[in-house]
């Protein structure tokens, strides 16, 4: 059983690393499959950090927390979806000038707020997201392998683990088994079809951005308040861009997309695992290998060596209605 | 097109008229700048601190003496070359977002190249490293050109995840391979003395002040730049790309080909990051020595227009910023430097992305001024 004492804490470790991706990929989802590119997912995350950990600190709510994160993503939503739809700027642009905002404004609102050097300070467990333990532990722990299982990777998680691996199917839900999941799929596909039914393409990319953005709040409460204790500088780093790798490998399907965060999650959670290891004949083990594999992958199928990138047709484009 | 607002008849008819070249090119520019610098006024005179006291300590710290003059144009040629990579990219209509990533790998290039040929004298030197640099910059930056070109990825996603790959195979390189034995800060040993750029202590800045000889390489290079895009066939045919695929494809013009070459000299540009940085100021690769220069690059090239003067302008304005936000903090306590970074995100917002907001009011005041008079 000493692969399965090994395997265990790594199993675990994953889940948990794949819920932030998870949660940002499906946000980046909706976003383009509206017909909005949204390479500001990691600024998103950062105000959300940052809000859901200082709501947090200062009502001592968690939950208040969570949603000071979420209006924060939201607002900044709001302004990409102004400058991308309303104003037709450039998609990338405002990704891009979201993310450089966002690192700039947690960083002087943390230093002037608590003035701890740019942290918020640390939370109580009051104040986070905890364990929780479902029932039946006890009854099953007398299971050899299943028993251990249930009490170390089904149970004890947080609420916002369960939450998020129940996105996954509801996400494929609306996407495909809904009205509105239609609508929003043919507004990034072929936004003129979707004009002359006589619906609103800005209505429904407003939508998608706005899904993302509650999304990408999710995402960072969960950084902050449930795998971290408070609010760190820059603590996003870079998971926005890996989300919206595990998109693209993903093929802009929710399906794939758990799957892609899953495999990233195992990676990250193995490369942490595996610091500092010293194997025979190679020396230290080189860890940023396995940290650099996600973009390689992501380049790899961009390039088409392997499978082919499909994204929404018309994603990235600002629509113009042809008179 | 349609009109994106309902608008009544007659402001429909004025906004018939396009921006004059110079409200395109200043006005414009200038008052998103202010608009951004308005904005962050707002934010400080909320947080509880003068904005007016701010502003001063923002202009004192940045130009107010020479030492401080010296910190600004140093922070100034760094985001020349990044701003004049992005720019270039951009009159071919890319969007590189590797400059970051690009400048990264050139400090490779500069390292490998000053501690391995140290014997030869600095005229050989220094313009080797540079080379090596240069070399390794447009390497990083032809490979998502050319995966762009002839792969069809897009330019955007790939330019990112090369930054994060840069990154990955840097720390390796740094902390396994290129480390000064026996040392426990992640950095090489020092490069040799006759790889280091002189100081510009013969134009009155104090030699404790990092600017160096990189700054008249910043202004050559865009030089350079005007000449090759705006004097030189290639020039035009960049351009012409950068207005239209399809309009070159009918021209003749290879565009695979050319986004492959501006691509690699979009890196070789960004390489000066690593001039500046490692044979100019710190004179060995250390990790992370490109603090960001490649995104503030986006900002300067946005802001400047894509055009290599209002790039040089807009350089030194962040130059400036950056240097002023760090004596900002000591004079003003609530107000922390990375203000400076929330001011470049803004820029970014209002002349990149919602560069039609302000537009739209400009045209009709103009239009109602032209009337008048």
């Amino acid at each position: 059983m000493e692969w399965f004492d090994a395997a265990l804490p790594i199993l675990a470790a994953t889940l948990r690393l794949a819920v932030p991706l998870l949660l940002a990929a499906l946000a980046g989802l909706f976003s383009e499959r509206s017909g909005i590119v949204d390479v500001g997912l990691e600024g998103k995350m950062l105000v959300a950090a940052f809000f859901s950990a200082a709501g947090a600190a200062v009502t001592g709510s968690v939950w208040l927390g969570l949603g000071a994160g979420i209006l924060a993503s939201c607002a900044l939503g709001l302004l990409h979806a102004l400058a991308c739809v309303t104003l037709r700027g450039s998609q990338v642009v405002s990704g891009m000038a979201i993310n450089i905002l966002a690192s700039g404004l947690t960083a002087t609102l943390a230093l002037f707020w608590f003035r701890m050097g740019g942290q918020t300070p640390p939370l109580p467990s009051s104040a986070r997201f905890l364990a929780i333990t479902l029932p039946g532990v006890e009854a099953l722990s007398g299971i050899p392998v299943l028993g251990r299982l249930y009490a170390a990777l089904v149970s004890g998680q947080t609420a916002l683990v369960y939450v998020t691996l129940a996105l996954v199917p509801l996400a494929a839900f609306v996407l495909y088994r809904t009205r509105f999941g239609l609508r929003l799929r043919a507004a990034g596909e072929h936004p003129a079809a979707v004009d002359t039914a006589g619906l609103s393409v800005a209505g429904l990319r407003y939508a998608g951005v706005m899904i993302a953005s509650v999304l990408c709040g999710m995402a960072g409460a969960y950084i902050a308040t449930a795998q971290g204790a408070g609010f760190l500088r820059e603590m996003t780093a870079g998971r926005g861009y890996i989300a919206l790798a595990a998109m693209i490998l993903g093929g802009w399907r929710p399906g794939r997309i758990l799957l892609t965060c899953l495999l990233f999650a195992v990676l990250d959670a193995v490369a942490i695992r595996l610091q500092g290891v010293i194997l025979p004949g190679i020396g230290a083990f080189p860890v940023q290998a396995i940290q650099a594999l996600p973009y390689l992958l992501t380049v790899i199928l961009l390039a088409g060596f392997m499978g082919r990138a499909i994204p929404p047709k018309a994603s990235g484009e600002p629509y113009v209605k042809e008179r | 097109m349609s009109a994106p607002l309902s608008l009544s008849r007659p402001l429909a008819r004025l906004m018939a008229h396009p921006l004059p070249h110079w409200a395109e090119v200043a006005l414009l520019p200038v008052l998103n700048l202010l608009l951004a610098l308005g904005l962050t006024a707002l934010l400080v005179w909320a947080m509880g601190s003068d904005p007016v006291a701010a502003l001063a300590a923002l202009a004192v710290g940045s130009l107010g003496s020479a030492d401080a003059i010296g910190y600004t144009l140093y922070y100034a040629t760094n985001m020349a070359f990044t701003g004049l990579a992005v720019a270039v990219a951009f009159q071919g209509g890319l969007f590189n977002i590797g400059a970051e990533g690009q400048a990264y790998l050139a400090g490779l290039g500069v390292a490998l190249v000053a501690l391995n040929l140290g014997a030869l004298p600095p005229w050989l030197l220094v313009p080797l490293a540079m080379l090596g640099g240069a070399g390794f910059g447009a390497a990083w930056a032809a490979i998502p050109g050319w995966l762009q070109a002839r792969r069809g990825s897009h330019i955007v996603i790939t330019t990112i995840m090369f930054n994060f790959l840069a990154a990955s195979l840097m720390v390796y390189l740094i902390v396994n391979v290129l480390i000064a034995p026996g040392s426990m800060a992640p950095e090489t040993r020092r490069f040799p003395t006759a790889a280091d750029l002189p100081d510009l202590s013969a134009f009155g800045f104090p030699s404790s002040a990092p600017v160096n000889l990189s700054l008249g390489l910043a202004l050559l290079a865009a030089l350079a730049v005007w000449l090759l895009v705006w004097r030189s066939p290639w020039g035009y045919a960049l351009r012409a790309l950068g207005e239209s695929a399809e309009v070159a494809r009918y021209a003749g013009i290879d565009a695979g080909r050319m986004i492959v070459q501006v691509m690699a000299l979009s890196g070789a540009l960004a390489a000066g990051v690593a001039v500046n940085e490692l044979l100019g100021a710190q004179h060995k690769l250390l990790l992370a020595f490109t603090g960001g220069y490649g995104f503030t690059g986006i900002a300067v090239a946005l802001m400047g227009r894509n055009h290599p003067l209002g790039v040089l302008l807009a350089a030194l304005l962040f130059g400036a910023l950056t240097q002023g936000g760090a004596e900002l903090a000591f004079e003003v306590p609530d107000v922390p430097s990375e203000i400076v970074v929330l001011i470049q995100g803004l820029v970014i917002l209002l002349t990149g992305a919602l560069g039609n907001m302000l537009r739209r009011p400009v045209v009709v005041v103009l239009a109602l001024l032209r009337r008048g008079g």
